[in-house]
């Protein structure tokens, strides 16, 4: 179980690179983001190496900023492997509100989910042998 | 019953109200008659409007009569307006004259007298009398707060302390040691009283001997009210007037907090579509326009007050008689025409109000779109507001919407804005942006 960062940005220009500078300028390393957008706003999602100091900057600098548990879990670079997964979670009756994946050390995935209760997700889903990504893992 | 003596307000404030109106009805009569005979501006409008003041028989034949506005007041400075030769007015008070040129309100002995009884029934509701000690500190000098206060605290026969406003500290040393039960002042000046005696180490709640506070001149909502209930353990009653139509005293809340009695006896009240000018009956929201009674220096026939209220229906649980006015809602100058409908921005804030998660800073802009007003409010997110998906912002949008629309009968956009990006002001915040076309 990792924290994914949620930021409320309008949609206007110049609003996501102002962000992203704020972020930069703390030093922040993300190693994802992907926004949800509607006509007016959006809701970026981000995963920082170190999401407490980027979730500090954010609020320093007057954005809405909440952190939400994922699940991230790491998969070979393969095909088939992220229906494993998703058959796995089907099977443990797990709903996904919504996820993204992104490319980690070369030749791993990582796949994030945002679920009910991610923290148990996480366990189960490691009880069955998946690669749990870990807070330290990305730092 | 401790047994008191009744006091002159109280039979006048238990008058049946059939018997208020034939008061009224006689009043009006010789009023309309007076501004006419002695008054140019009113005999040039009433010819104008083809009102005939002598043909007065009944309330209703007021409606008649054309308006009076504070623009007409302020054309007849100095003198313009009175209606008795100057050697028989004893003061004069002013408006503070912040848009302009001031208005000029006169008394004789007999206006400075119903003052004093109008202000007087607030201290009646709040059960004071001779036993009581009247701590005035509104200003006291041109603005009416002060020596209407004043006169208020001598008619109901209180020891009556003329602190005027400033020197808080001083303030707060009588009220410790001089018993002093009734407070009259701005409620932001109690609010500051408060506030200061407790940094100074001094529990208001428990060193102040306060029962009741009459409060006016300016807006307050109810929970700011409730706080300085709390914090001076007192009950805190809202005061109503202008130095148009005499001061505070025109109309005050009593211990049911239900609305403000009006002073009946001396004032006709009516509520009118502010576009308009039609009468609107008793529970609709519209324009406070007076009318006196009894004034003789400085009679108005049908004052436009540019005050928001309305009267409230049915009787009070206290028993009195004389109507309720409800807690004022704004000003018609901040009134904005949409689609046809009267909208408030009163209205809008008790709606923003009732929702945690959006933040007290907020815009209202309005557009033209096809011909159309559109009503866009523009809200800043709370930091706690859970708002990780698009659904949970979607549905507070559409939950400010519906309460709004139900509101205001008109129906307005919603939309939820980053933090810091509506406009901070000191003072009085710039809620409204009209864009609007033509």
């Amino acid at each position: 179980m990792i924290q994914q960062i949620t930021v409320f940005l309008e949609n206007k220009e110049g609003r996501l690179s102002a962000m992203c500078r704020v972020l930069s300028e703390a030093g922040i390393d993300m190693k994802a983001l992907t926004i949800a957008e509607t006509a007016e706003y959006g809701l970026v999602r981000l995963i920082a190496d170190d999401p407490e100091a980027a979730l500090a900057a954010l609020h320093a600098a007057d954005y809405r900023a909440i952190s939400t548990n994922v699940v991230a879990i790491a998969l070979e670079n393969r095909p088939g492997s992220l229906s494993e997964l998703l058959e796995k979670l089907d099977d443990m009756g797990v709903n996904i509100e919504y996820g993204y994946c992104f490319a980690f050390k070369g030749e791993q995935a990582v796949d994030v989910f945002k679920v009910a209760d991610a923290e148990q997700a996480a366990v189960k889903l490691a009880a069955a042998g998946f690669k749990v990504v870990k807070a330290a893992d990305l730092a | 019953m401790k047994g008191k003596m009744m006091s002159k307000q109280t039979e006048i404030l238990h008058m049946p109200h059939d018997e208020l109106e034939r008061v009224q009805l006689e009043g009006l009569k010789k009023t309309v008659v007076n501004v006419y005979e002695n008054i140019p501006f009113y005999k040039e409008s009433f010819d104008a409007a083809g009102f005939d003041p002598y043909a007065v028989e009944t309330l209703d034949d007021l409606k008649k009569a054309p308006f009076v506005t504070k623009q007409d007041l302020r054309d007849a400075y100095p003198y313009g307006m009175l209606a008795v030769p100057l050697s028989d007015v004893r003061e004069i008070h002013m408006s503070s004259g912040t848009m302009g040129v001031a208005t000029v309100g006169a008394y004789t002995e007999h206006d400075l007298e119903i003052w004093g009884d109008c202000f007087a029934r607030g201290i009646e509701y709040a059960d004071g009398d001779e036993n009581d000690v009247c701590h005035v500190c509104y200003g006291y000098g041109l603005f009416t707060g002060g020596l209407g206060a004043h006169y208020g605290g001598l008619s109901a026969g209180c020891t009556t302390i003329p602190m005027s406003a400033g020197n808080t500290e001083r303030q707060i040393r009588v009220l410790k040691t001089m018993g002093s039960s009734i407070i009259c002042c701005t409620p932001s000046y109690a609010m500051h009283i408060a506030d200061t005696a407790i940094e100074m180490g001094i529990d208001p709640k428990t060193e102040f001997s306060l029962r009741a506070g009459i409060h006016g001149a300016e807006p307050f909502s109810d929970n700011f009210r409730r706080d300085l209930e709390e914090k001076l353990n007192y009950k805190v009653l809202d005061v109503y007037g202008l130095t148009e139509t005499m001061g505070p005293g025109v109309a005050i809340e009593c211990m049911e907090q239900d609305g403000l009695h009006l002073a009946e006896d001396h004032f006709i009240a009516e509520i009118i579509d502010p576009t308009t000018g039609e009468n609107l009956p008793d529970g609709e929201w519209g324009e406070l326009v007076l009318t006196t009674v009894d004034r003789e220096a400085s009679p108005v026939v049908r004052y436009r007050t540019r005050d928001i209220t309305r009267i409230l229906p049915g009787e009070c649980a206290c028993g009195r008689t004389h109507r309720r006015i409800d807690r004022l809602r704004g000003r018609t100058d901040d009134m904005l025409i949409v689609r046809g409908v009267n909208v408030f921005p009163s209205q809008i804030e008790d709606v923003m109000k009732t929702f945690p998660d959006v933040s007290s800073w907020y815009v209202i802009e309005l557009t033209t779109e096809n011909h159309l007003d559109v009503v866009t409010l523009k809200a800043e997110l709370n930091p706690d507001f859970n708002f990780d998906n698009i659904a949970s912002i979607d549905r507070l949008q559409k939950d400010i919407q519906e309460k709004m629309k139900a509101a205001l009968s008109v129906g307005i956009r919603v939309r939820l804005v980053e933090p810091k990006t509506i406009a901070r002001s000191e003072g009085k915040a710039k809620r409204v942006i009209d864009k609007r076309e033509g």
